[in-house]
């Protein structure tokens, strides 16, 4: 069995505070894992450190046989991680100064030195992939957010990456948008992208995950198939959580 | 007493081509100055916002001495200080360059510092996470959008810049007010001829605020 994305006894402070402690997870190419748990949990923190945005102080790091070492060691892999790794946040992050298309072309034209009308070929097609083909000229203050976060979806998918890292997705958008949001992610979970989501969507961790991970203070306390973990919780820190989240 | 002053329309008239010839002094110096103290205000804001403090420590020392003492002062010792450390006289026309690039460069070096930071640091990790390297996340996302944000301070600048070399009449230079005190030294109407300078200097001040509010204008079109 390949695992595309590894992480072991993965150790992470802010300051003097233990935000990630003893993290083992192994993610398998073309597995869906979603990663739920409160606010403050660490669920961030440890997606942020699978593409280096965050530094982690001990333990093993390793995404398609990349090694990047803890803070301090060898970080020469970080640009090849990050060329693999691609990645979609809470508040998007679009590129305010530059066209939607641009946002996407930017990234294949700067990393890769792809050729203009190559990338350009390339951001046509991810458009019409996320439905949004008819605002390409536009900026990203004309769209809406659930527009907006499509954009950025498909921008991440330019640079053609074998792991997407998905940061609470929907959370900043308005709850009509966040359908179509989840739509093109069930599409490219489908199409067998390996994914990483922290998400506070049950539903969609219900249907479109192959596992689910609760995080608690840092700590995997519960993993395993979304059944599973959503019908009988072993730990009662989970049972705890999703009857807060469920209830509603 | 009562004054029997009027203004004496053909007095201003006439001193409009001697006053004119200071005109291109004056832009001279603040071009010249303002493009330089640019360029020292971009690598100095640049240096005090770095994580090292060997650079944070003298760009920050730089912004503070020139940002506070007078630039009269600082145009002064470049003028009649400097010469005794260079061993020769100075140019007047190359010490108030200098003064208005040091100077200017002190506040653009604050404009930079604050647009730069004012961008959220969400824009620097996408480009990160996208695989853009620290330095071309910086030129091709952040800077782009922090220049934007600075052009209304940096035309405060340039116009606070323009009538601080009004100064350099001090040295001789033969800028729009030097100008005007030699004129006025022969024909004694100080109240015309100095009420032509100063509609000189509004008339650059006005185009320069005009300019740049066409490229605000033109800069807020897309964001």
């Amino acid at each position: 069995m390949t695992h595309i994305v590894q992480l072991k006894r993965m150790n992470k402070y802010f300051g003097k505070l233990h935000v990630l402690k003893d993290i083992d997870l192994a993610v398998e190419a073309g597995e869906v894992v979603v990663i739920i748990g409160a606010s403050g949990s660490g669920k961030s923190t440890l997606i942020r450190c699978v593409n280096g945005l965050e530094e982690y102080e001990s333990g093993h790091l390793e995404v398609d046989g990349h090694k990047l070492a803890p803070k301090g060691g060898n970080q020469e892999s970080l640009a090849e991680i990050r060329k693999e790794v691609g990645m979609v946040f809470q508040q998007f992050n679009l590129f305010p100064h530059l066209s939607v298309k641009k946002n996407i072309m930017l990234a294949p034209m700067k990393v890769k030195s792809a050729d203009k009308t190559v990338a350009n070929a390339t951001a046509d097609r991810l458009l019409e992939r996320v439905g949004i083909s008819d605002q390409a000229d536009k900026y990203p203050s004309q769209l809406s957010g659930g527009q907006q976060q499509r954009v950025a979806i498909a921008r991440a998918l330019a640079m053609e990456p074998r792991v997407m890292l998905f940061d609470e997705p929907t959370s900043a958008l308005d709850p009509e948008m966040v359908g179509e949001v989840l739509d093109v992610m069930r599409e490219l979970a489908k199409e067998g992208m390996t994914m990483m989501v922290v998400t506070h969507e049950m539903g969609f961790a219900r249907e479109v995950a192959d596992r689910v991970i609760y995080i608690h203070e840092g700590q995997i306390v519960e993993e395993g198939k979304p059944d599973d973990v959503f019908d009988n919780p072993q730990n009662e820190r989970t049972q705890a959580f999703l009857s807060r989240v469920l209830a509603h | 007493m009562e004054s029997q002053f009027q203004f004496d329309w053909q007095a201003a008239i006439d001193s409009i081509p001697f006053l004119a010839k200071g005109i291109p002094y004056t832009l001279m110096i603040s071009f010249g100055g303002l493009v330089i103290g640019f360029l020292l205000g971009i690598l100095f804001g640049l240096l005090s916002i770095n994580k090292h403090w060997y650079f944070r420590w003298p760009a920050t020392t730089y912004i503070e001495i020139f940002r506070g003492t007078p630039i009269l002062v600082q145009v002064l010792f470049i003028f009649y200080g400097l010469p005794d450390l260079v061993g020769g006289p100075i140019d007047p026309l190359v010490a108030g360059i200098a003064a208005i690039a040091l100077n200017s460069g002190a506040y653009i070096s604050e404009v930079v510092r604050g647009g730069v930071q004012s961008i959220d640091r969400g824009q620097t990790e996408a480009g990160l996470s996208l695989g853009l390297s620290r330095t071309q996340s910086f030129w091709s996302i952040v800077w782009p959008q922090a220049f934007r944000r600075m052009i209304p301070p940096l035309g405060n600048q340039a116009i606070v810049s323009i009538k601080d070399t009004s100064l350099f009449s001090v040295i001789g230079v033969g800028e729009l007010v030097r100008q005007g005190q030699v004129y006025i030294a022969n024909t004694f109407t100080a109240f015309e001829v100095y009420f032509v300078v100063a509609l000189m200097y509004l008339a650059i001040t006005l185009s320069l605020s005009m300019v740049l509010r066409y490229m605000e204008k033109r800069g807020r079109a897309s964001v």
